[in-house]
């Protein structure tokens, strides 16, 4: 016989049925098509009527949104196009520019959120478990959020240059002391838990201990935690790329497109407009699923704010 | 509460220490040459070392290190590499404007939003509760800039009412520097004002379950005075501490708020440091800002006694 059935840790699969019952919460619901339908719109966006983003037309500068123009297809023919949200400043089709920003947007937050769980997870389970780390682990940890994160992400941009890349670690950077925190916090009302004394007592690694025995506490707030973390990347995202230290403009962003459009603002505020439609529904989408999942997943937190 | 005081300055020394220490490698962990990147791509080679041994980037990490915190410390911040000024010249003369942005700022979040918490709280589920919510939960989703320019476009440009962008400082006339802070301050409070309106309803919420709470209406006060007078004070730490923390938000968005409306504050100087490489600025900044974040939570650690007379140290 072996030990195999006296498996006592609580399974992650026994905290998430609760899943289940988040989609009954309207906003979790609202918020869960939106996302659905903005990756739809990522990964479908060359069939979305659109042009090419990046294709500068001097004609067709500034034009207003749902003005008909001639554009050179690829091909050298020249075909009319309407252009729903108007043309910005090089005569780039903004609707082009919106539709395909939804990429970044979406790859930014979600690689962040992704991202910061998972150093924040490793990070939060060994420091909370090994006492003489925790204390120089959390001090530098304050440390970090003692910077405002929007300051420590425009920094590091400015050392490390501009670019997807490095626009998505100087994002994760300042989330993830935030993860910590919370990883810690569980691991260290778990640690008491006579489950984990019995493990320790039978013998069980350090690693699987964490793995096994106090990771899957983490998994419901870490949820609830990384959607914040995804709406938060993708506005910080925003604002990196409207002060200009964000993604190059050769990539469109919701953001980059309305750094563009800051010039003509007072003339043509429809370059801002609606990137700037764009950007706050799919956070607010966001911050609707997490709210909910809050709500369902961990309702002491729900009570606190 | 001496003790305690002392035991809370202390305990800030460590955190102030990781921020110099990230601050200070920032620069130091460039990859490439930091030299080489300060001086351009045009530079000469007698350039570059002439910068690196300016920065003393040509000694050990550790003595770098101790040179430059020896520096910060006696306030001496460096110079600015595009700016032919000092770097404590440059925030000096860039105070006013950030100040009089953020004191307007608090002031008009802490107006509009503790009332409307306390109410959300008093009507708790009732129509006004569910819009503030949502609200609330907009204005967290809503870019500052975005805001900042909806509100433009609104009150200075369709109707002419409030200047577009600029500032006029308070020695110039009191009323134009009233004028030209109404728009910014309001952008900038947008999320504070989700923040703490939230924060306030849900502490109100719990003090409005307390026994206390049922004596006071049993003998007959009237709500409003339950409201304010019981049920407010006692919910005001976690409301005090959420403000306290929402100065991170809040010096984010001074930057964003700053560049949109053009103010000459820190925050455009961030940027502008940023986007001209100018390294010493942006550590002054960073090393400045995270300085008064850690500060104004301190004090208001130590101010709980105040708002709540049960609490000693």
């Amino acid at each position: 016989m072996t030990a195999e059935p006296l498996d006592i840790a609580p399974r992650a699969t026994r905290d998430l049925p609760a899943l289940g019952q988040a989609w009954r919460n309207p906003a979790v619901a609202i918020g869960a098509v939106i996302i659905a339908l903005l990756v739809a719109i990522a990964l479908l966006a060359p069939l979305l009527g659109t042009v090419d983003p990046t294709s500068i037309d001097p004609a067709l500068r500034n034009k207003p949104p749902g003005f008909t123009g001639q554009v050179l297809r690829p091909d050298g023919t020249r075909a009319a196009q309407t252009f729903w949200m108007g043309t910005d400043t090089l005569g780039r089709d903004v609707y082009s520019r919106v539709v395909y920003g939804t990429r970044v947007s979406l790859i930014v937050g979600a690689a962040v959120a992704l991202i910061s769980a998972v150093a924040g997870l490793f990070i939060g389970l060994v420091s909370g478990y090994v006492r003489w780390l925790d204390a120089v682990v959390m001090r530098v940890m304050d440390g970090l959020m003692a910077i405002p994160s929007i300051l420590l992400a425009i920094a590091l941009v400015a050392v490390w240059g501009n670019g997807l890349v490095t626009v998505i670690f100087a994002i994760v950077v300042p989330e993830i002391p935030r993860v910590v925190r919370l990883v810690r916090a569980v691991v260290l009302m778990v640690r008491e838990e006579p489950y984990v004394e019995a493990a320790v007592s039978i013998g069980t690694r350090l690693p699987a201990i964490l793995w096994r025995h106090v990771m899957p506490n983490t998994i419901a707030p870490m949820i609830v935690q990384a959607t914040f973390t995804c709406a938060s990347a993708i506005l910080i995202e925003a604002i990196l790329s409207f002060l200009g230290v964000g993604v190059p403009t050769d990539t469109p962003t919701w953001g980059n497109i309305m750094a563009e459009g800051r010039v003509l603002f007072r003339v043509y505020p429809h370059t801002i407009l609606f990137p700037g439609i764009c950007v706050s529904v799919t956070v607010l989408a966001i911050n609707m699923l997490g709210d909910g999942l809050r709500d369902t997943l961990d309702p002491r937190l729900g009570k606190r704010l | 509460m001496i003790g305690f005081l002392a035991r809370r300055l202390l305990a800030t020394v460590p955190v102030l220490m990781v921020v110099a220490v990230v601050v200070f490698l920032m620069l130091r962990l460039t990859p490439g040459d930091p030299a080489a990147v300060i001086a351009g791509d045009s530079a000469s080679v007698e350039q570059v070392a002439e910068i690196r041994a300016k920065l003393g980037l040509d000694r050990p990490l550790l003595s770098q290190f101790a040179v430059w915190s020896g520096r910060v410390l006696t306030g001496n911040l460096g110079e600015s590499f595009f700016f032919k000024k000092t770097v404590a010249q440059l925030i000096e003369q860039r105070v006013e404007p950030t100040l009089s942005l953020s004191l307007a700022t608090i002031v008009i979040a802490v107006l509009v939003a503790v009332p409307l918490g306390v109410v959300a709280a008093h009507r708790r589920g009732g129509w006004l509760d569910r819009v503030l919510m949502g609200f609330s939960v907009l204005g967290f989703s809503v870019p500052v800039f975005v805001i900042g320019y909806l509100l433009i476009y609104v009150f200075a440009i369709a109707t002419d009412w409030l200047p577009v962008q600029g500032y006029v400082r308070l020695g110039d006339g009191v009323g134009r520097w009233l004028v030209h802070l109404i728009l910014p301050s309001s952008t900038l409070a947008v999320i504070y004002i989700a923040l703490i309106a939230r924060m306030t309803r849900a502490s109100v919420i719990e003090v409005l379950g307390e026994d206390y709470i049922r004596t006071a209406r049993a003998k007959g006060l009237p709500e409003r005075v339950v409201l304010v007078r019981h049920a407010l004070r006692n919910a005001a730490v976690p409301i005090v501490t959420v403000i306290g923390l929402g100065i991170g938000l809040l010096i984010g968005g001074v930057v964003v708020t700053e560049s949109v409306y053009n103010i000459p504050g820190i925050g455009r100087l961030t940027v502008d440091a940023v986007l001209a490489r100018d390294y010493p600025v942006i550590q002054a900044v960073i090393l400045l800002f995270s300085f008064v974040y850690v500060l104004l939570n301190l004090l208001i650690d130590v101010a709980y006694s105040f708002f709540d007379p049960r609490i000693r140290y």
